[in-house]
Parts: C-alpha cells; sequence; structure tokens
C-alpha cells in the first residue's frame, strides 16, 4: 500500500463520518417524531457504552458502576431542574458523576479482577437503596418529577454528548495517556516499572468516562418526568453497557458504537413485535454473539475485511 | 560510590521473614549477583527496591537519597530499572510498542513522541530485535522475549538495571549470547544488579556475588571467594 492509497482511505472515513454527522444534525426536521425518541434512545446506549470502553477498554477493569454515574446525572437533573438553566444542569451532572467517579477510583483502583467488579457494582447499589431509604423515611415520598424538555432539544443534546464523547474517545486512544492505559490493561506490574503512574492514569480516564454517563443522565431524565431511586440506578443500567461493548467488540473505536447502536435497536424492535418473548429472543442472540463472535462484531467485520484484502492480493 | 545501599532491609509476610535484616551496597559500574536457594527471598528484596513491596524494616538508599516508601514508577524515574522473573511483557502490544512506552513514561522529563520512537528503534537494534519489532509480544520465542524485557527496561534510561534470571529457560548458545549483551550494558555505564541461577553466568560476568539463604544474607565476595566459602557450599550441596 502506497502513501496516496492511505491518505484517499483517511479522506474517505472522514468524508464519510462527516456525512453521517450532517446526517444526525438535519434528521429531526425530516423524520417524523417517534424515529427522533427512537434514535435519542440508541444514542444515550451508545454514549453510555462508549464512556464506559474509554476506561473498561484498555484497562480490561471492568466497571459495573455505570448506573452510579448516570443515576447521578438523573438525579441532578430532577434536584436542580426547576432551578437552574439546562445546560448548567447537564454540565453539573457530568462534574458530580467525575467527582464521584474522582472518589471511587481513590478508593477501589487497587482492586483488581473480580473486586473490582464487585466494588464498583456494590457502589451503584449502595446509593440506590440510600437514596431510597433516604426518600422513604426523611422527605416521606420517593420518586420525583423531572421538568420536561421538548424531545427535540434532547435529541440534540444527547448527540452533542455522543459526539464530544466519540471525540474524546478516539484522542484518548491515539495519545501517550490511551499507550498507557493499554499498558496497564496488558500488564499493570511492568506498566508502573516503565514510570506509569497507574493510580493516576486508571482514576482521571475513570472520571472522564463518568462525566459523560452522568451528562448523559441529566438530559434524559428530562425525558422521562417522573423518575425515583429504582428508575436512575438500575443496575441493568451497569450491565447494559458491558454486553454491548463486547457484543460490538472493544477493539475498535466503532466497535461499542456499532455494538451499541444494534443492541439498542434490536432491543426496541423486539419489545414492541413479540412483547412478551423480547428477554428470551434477546438472551438467545447475545448468547450466539459471546459464544462465535469473541471480538465481537468488530471481529466479525474485520475477518471479512482481511478476507477481502487476500482476495486482492491474489489477484494483481 | 555508592548507588544502592540497603540497611537492615526487612520484610515479613505474616511470620514469616522473607528478607531479614539485610545489608547491602553496590558500587556504581558494578555488576553484582544475588544468588540463592529457592525461596530465599532474591525477588523479594528486587520487589523492596523497584518499590512493588512496602518494606516492614530498613532502608534502601539510590544516589544517597532514601527511595523505601516511594512507588514503583516514581523510582523507575529516578533510574532504577527492572526486567521480571516470569515474562511480564504487554502480550497484545508489538514489539516495537513495548520499547516505546518505555522510552515515553520511564523519565522524569518528557520525551516528544518522535524522540521516544527513534530511542526505541535504537534499542531494538541494540537488543537484536528491529526486524521483530512489528510482532506481538506474545508470539516471540523466549530468547526473544528476554530480549525484549531487556531493552524495555533499557529504555526507561537507567542508571541501575536489575534483571531477575535473565536467562532462565535459554539454551547455552542464548546464555552466551545474553552474557555478550550484559557486557555491553555495563559498557554503557549501566551498574547491574542481578539475579540468577546459571552458575557460569554468575561467574562469567560478575565482579561481587551477595548470596541469600532464608532471608539472610550469609555470605559476600568475588566468584573465586564465594565458589569456596564453606558456607556457601554448604547452602548449596547440604553437608
Amino acid at each position: 500500500m502506497n502513501i496516496t492509497t492511505i491518505t484517499s482511505k483517511k479522506s474517505f472515513w472522514g468524508g464519510l463520518l462527516f456525512i453521517i454527522l450532517i446526517l444526525m444534525v438535519t434528521l429531526p426536521l425530516y423524520v417524523p417524531p417517534y424515529f427522533v425518541i427512537l434514535l435519542t434512545n440508541i444514542f444515550m446506549y451508545v454514549t453510555l457504552t462508549v464512556s464506559w470502553t474509554i476506561f473498561s477498554g484498555p484497562t480490561r477493569y471492568i466497571s459495573l458502576a455505570s448506573a452510579a454515574f448516570f443515576g447521578v446525572g438523573i438525579y441532578t437533573s430532577a434536584l436542580l431542574g426547576k432551578a437552574l438553566p439546562l445546560p448548567i444542569i447537564i454540565v453539573m451532572g457530568g462534574m458530580f458523576s467525575f467527582v464521584l467517579a474522582l472518589c471511587i477510583g481513590l478508593l477501589t483502583l487497587r482492586l483488581r479482577g473480580m473486586y473490582f467488579i464487585i466494588f464498583t457494582f456494590s457502589i451503584s447499589e449502595l446509593i440506590r437503596n440510600f437514596l431510597l431509604w433516604w426518600e422513604t423515611n426523611m422527605t416521606g415520598t420517593v420518586g420525583r418529577w423531572v421538568i420536561m424538555v421538548d424531545h427535540i432539544v434532547v435529541y440534540y443534546v444527547i448527540l452533542l454528548i455522543l459526539f464530544l464523547a466519540l471525540l474524546t474517545a478516539f484522542f484518548i486512544r491515539r495519545s501517550r495517556f490511551g499507550l498507557a492505559l493499554k499498558s496497564i490493561g496488558e500488564e499493570e506490574e511492568a506498566a508502573i516499572h516503565i514510570g506509569i503512574n497507574a493510580t493516576l492514569v486508571k482514576t482521571i480516564t475513570f472520571a472522564i468516562s463518568a462525566l459523560f454517563m452522568g451528562a448523559a443522565g441529566a438530559i434524559m431524565a428530562t425525558k422521562w418526568k417522573y423518575i425515583d431511586p429504582r428508575i436512575a440506578f438500575s443496575p441493568l443500567l451497569s450491565f447494559l453497557p458491558v454486553l454491548m461493548a463486547i457484543f460490538g467488540g472493544t477493539g475498535q473505536l466503532y466497535g461499542p458504537v456499532f455494538g451499541a447502536a444494534i443492541f439498542a435497536y434490536l432491543e426496541e424492535i423486539l419489545t414492541t413485535k413479540f412483547p412478551y418473548y423480547y428477554m428470551l429472543l434477546f438472551g438467545s442472540i447475545l448468547i450466539v454473539v459471546i459464544l462465535f463472535l469473541p471480538h465481537g462484531m468488530v471481529g466479525l467485520i474485520q475477518k471479512w475485511l482481511k478476507g477481502g484484502l487476500k482476495r486482492q492480493n491474489a489477484d494483481p | 560510590m555508592q548507588i544502592l545501599e540497603g540497611e537492615k532491609v526487612t520484610k515479613h509476610f505474616g511470620g514469616l521473614a522473607a528478607v531479614n535484616r539485610v545489608d547491602f551496597d553496590i558500587h556504581q559500574g558494578e555488576v553484582v549477583g544475588l544468588i540463592g536457594p529457592n525461596g530465599a527471598g532474591k525477588t523479594t528484596l528486587f520487589n523492596l527496591i523497584s518499590g512493588l513491596l512496602p518494606t516492614t524494616a530498613g532502608e534502601i538508599r539510590y544516589k544517597g537519597k532514601k527511595i523505601t516508601g516511594l512507588k514503583p514508577h516514581q523510582i523507575c524515574r529516578k533510574g532504577v530499572a527492572r526486567t521480571f522473573q516470569s515474562s511480564k511483557l504487554f502480550a497484545g502490544m508489538s514489539v516495537f510498542e513495548n520499547v516505546f512506552a518505555a522510552s515515553l513514561f520511564g523519565m522524569k522529563r518528557t520525551i516528544s513522541i518522535p524522540d521516544a520512537e527513534t530511542e526505541a528503534m535504537e534499542l531494538l537494534e541494540f537488543v537484536e530485535l528491529s526486524t521483530l519489532r512489528g510482532m506481538l509480544a506474545k508470539d516471540l520465542p523466549i530468547g526473544s522475549r528476554k530480549r525484549l524485557e531487556v531493552a524495555r527496561a533499557l529504555a526507561t534510561k537507567p542508571d541501575l538495571l536489575m534483571f531477575d534470571e535473565v536467562m532462565a529457560g535459554l539454551n547455552p548458545a542464548e546464555v552466551t549470547q545474553a552474557m555478550e549483551l550484559i557486557k555491553k550494558i555495563r559498557n554503557k555505564g549501566i551498574t547491574i544488579f542481578m539475579i540468577e541461577h546459571v552458575m557460569k553466568a554468575i561467574m562469567g560476568v560478575c565482579d561481587r556475588i551477595i548470596v541469600l539463604n532464608h532471608g539472610s544474607k550469609i555470605a559476600e565476595g568475588t566468584p573465586e571467594a564465594i565458589t569456596t566459602s564453606p558456607t556457601v557450599v554448604e547452602v548449596y550441596l547440604g553437608e
């Protein structure tokens, strides 16, 4: 391959992404509201999955705290929604999650493997149960109303958050920071012995990934009108990003994007078409993917691309 | 001049004294061997020096400054590098990336990416791995893997390099090659502290040898003095 084909390939992908971006931005102008709402949901899952992958992809620390960060965003929106303008609430939702993640990070990132998974899961469960207890015993009412925002606004905000998350993920992957994360994931003991401050790198990345989850929670809350701790901190939201990322494959940045998008769309289709069997169908599809596609959809795509290249090489 | 000194360095695991009040000093430019039977505490002593484990008592000084209590990445950036007994390469990364990462993060000052790349390439050249730079580390045969560990440690620009059984699993030809490599590293002015079981290598390259047994230092001296020392012979061969 020579330089011209590489640059033309690069500009091809750049152009394609630009077209997709324009399409996404102008979409609400010519599609029905249902479709916009569906896409909003899909973008939410993609944002959560991409944010999750920023930290857990390279380091291989499986975090089950997504629900905690997302929920903090939701509660920020519910508590401050009437008092402050929307952009500030979204930024604050992100910042609160960021700070929470810094605290969790400093506490837990010396834990590895199973212990880290269990601890992060416990954190989100702890927050959920504490809030339930607090609302039951202290405020007397469980759940609260969230101020409504037009669905088009929600769409644009989540699109923006997703765009920023993707941009961040892209630049982290390519930076020296990304190399440090990868080294930690490969062999942490060696990484600290070549001068990488693993605790710092892990904590900051964990917090960055939480930032986007919190911001996403803050905007999505306005779509649901009513929230309570069970909705805001649903454990499902800790597991789904993991499953979606595995489904897509974490080897490439587009893996979690595809994984989450297909997964979320499947969920929507299956719930409307087969409301009684959808979990069963969903589970079966997931098992097939995990059994036969160890590197997720990305693995499949890459295999196919490699096959294509080989054929080209064989035919000069 | 002393580059590394240990004073009554002690490490307890529960009730067991893995390293027990060990005094040692290593001079600038020396090659010092650390030997002893299995379980003598050699790797534990290395882990204490590199900061992987906290000491129970005692003090370790590097270039006259206390390093006990510092984190491994801090000690690395001061100029102490090491290899590991069991391979701890970044298995899923390329040979080049393994060394490149160490060039990038191993020093106190920030290094530019092109500079780190040049350095990594030079080091791969130095350990004769430059032709394999695109391969994944996990696909390397054992001899090359050991050399890659050495290159990665060298990439952090150490003044003191610690080898933990860098010759284990090598065939005789590779051992000779490794000895040559150690001499080359020494000629760069880097001080070497090495754990080794391959006696031929220890005798061939070390200026001085420290012997540990059950966590305590039982002997210290030139290779000739060590091989003829009755205590050492007793520890290795029994009575």
